[in-house]
């Protein structure tokens, strides 16, 4: 047994001793604090299967936001309901019957199969760029990256109609309270600024190496959350005709680029000779309005009244 | 890399289980992601013997964004619930129907 198995061993038991907590703790923020060691070791593990693209989403995306996104939700829920610490015999049975069942399954089918890697490296010189995880994103299955900026603003279309009469096309969320010389401000006055640049590096970095819009555009709303949270900039109100313009612009574009695809031959098939250029612009289109959806999603609906 | 594979099982059923066992909605919405993490696991460690696949990692990826749109929508509509009502599970089957 070499290292990297042991390695490999101790952050899978850490995992699942990570994930039990996260569902059985007594606390709500508990469950949520484990939830997010749970994101970021499960990052690792992305890492340890040679998936970094998908390591950086976990950890900007299941790790990040959505822990912030469940510890703003804890705070509005305190004292509701303590958890189960008891365990339930008959459900723990049943559960651990699922799970060795696809288990086992698994297995049995981890040698068999089709794989599709051959044939993106076969054709990955036409794709226009050379990571190709952002080769499959956004060119041979960029069917499926396009749905996804859609359900995201499906999604924040959703949110938004949750919103109250009273707040209607008020600022999202509610008022942020920060001392101007506090902990909170100082970190959105240092913070910012950088995931400002790693952001826009992210973006720019996934054509070659790992990153890409969804990952640059986490880092971005990261960045911008921040500075909101701090009390150093205030979001726009849903009403903002800018702000519309910006969270559809990405998932516009790649439309208008797949419709550029049609004329030359097939809807959202880039001609070889310029699969570079548009794959950039809508990396770049779809990062600034992932980065406004996702923080606009994470703010939620507006709750303040005028 | 089975190991992986086993650990992405186990998520599914730990998941399961705080889903079953908890009514709180908020601890439903994070077992919920905790079995969409061991599906995304037991996606990404499968067949993997020579080099890794970019084309489940993209599928992964797309999952992931996929996942956080719903659990954002999840929360704020419970968030809303316990605005309008107080509660924080969903009324039993038998309230709901009467």
């Amino acid at each position: 047994m070499n290292i990297g198995a042991v390695f490999d061993l101790l952050l899978c038991l850490l995992i699942l001793v990570v994930a039990v907590g996260a569902v059985g703790g007594r606390l709500l923020f508990t469950n949520v604090s484990l939830f997010v060691v749970f994101g970021l070791l499960l990052a690792l593990g992305w890492v340890r299967l040679d998936a970094v693209d998908v390591a950086l989403a976990e950890a900007a995306i299941g790790a990040g936001l959505t822990g912030v996104l469940l510890l703003g939700a804890v705070a509005r829920l305190e004292n509701t309901g303590s958890g189960p610490v008891r365990l339930s015999p008959i459900p723990a049975l049943l559960c651990l019957t699922i799970a060795v069942g696809i288990g086992g399954a698994f297995l049995r089918v981890n040698d068999a199969g089709p794989r599709l890697e051959p044939m993106v490296r076969a054709n990955l010189g036409e794709a226009g760029v050379d990571n190709p995880v952002t080769a499959v994103l956004l060119n041979f299955r960029s069917y499926d990256t396009l749905l996804e900026a859609v359900v995201l603003l499906i999604a924040l279309v959703g949110v938004w109609s949750l919103t109250r009469d009273a707040c209607w096309r008020q600022t999202p969320g509610i008022r942020q309270h920060a001392r101007p010389d506090g902990i909170l401000a100082n970190f959105g006055r240092l913070l910012a600024p950088f995931g400002l640049i790693v952001g826009i590096y992210l973006v720019w970095a996934g054509s070659e190496a790992p990153g890409g819009a969804f990952q640059g555009g986490t880092v971005l709303a990261a960045a911008w959350l921040l500075a909101v949270m701090a009390g150093l900039a205030m979001p726009p109100t849903t009403a903002d005709t800018r702000l519309r313009w910006v969270l559809v612009a990405g998932p516009l574009l790649f439309l208008l680029a797949g419709i550029y695809g049609m004329t030359q031959g097939a809807f959202l098939g880039w001609p070889p000779g310029m699969a570079a250029t548009l794959i950039l612009a809508i990396e770049f289109g779809l990062a600034l309005s992932i980065a406004a959806t996702l923080a606009l999603l994470v703010l939620g609906a507006p709750r303040r009244v005028s | 890399m089975s190991i992986f594979t086993l650990t992405g099982a186990a998520l599914v059923g730990i998941g399961m289980y705080g889903m079953i066992t908890s009514r709180h909605l908020l601890r439903q919405i994070l077992a919920f992601n905790i079995i969409g993490s061991g599906i995304f696991l037991l996606l990404g460690a499968l067949g993997r013997n020579g080099e890794s696949d970019p084309v489940p990692h993209a599928l992964i990826i797309t999952g992931i964004v996929v996942a956080l749109s719903a659990t954002a929508l999840a929360v704020m509509l419970a968030l809303r619930l316990h605005e309008d009502t107080g509660d924080t599970t969903l009324p039993n089957g038998h309230d709901g129907d009467g």
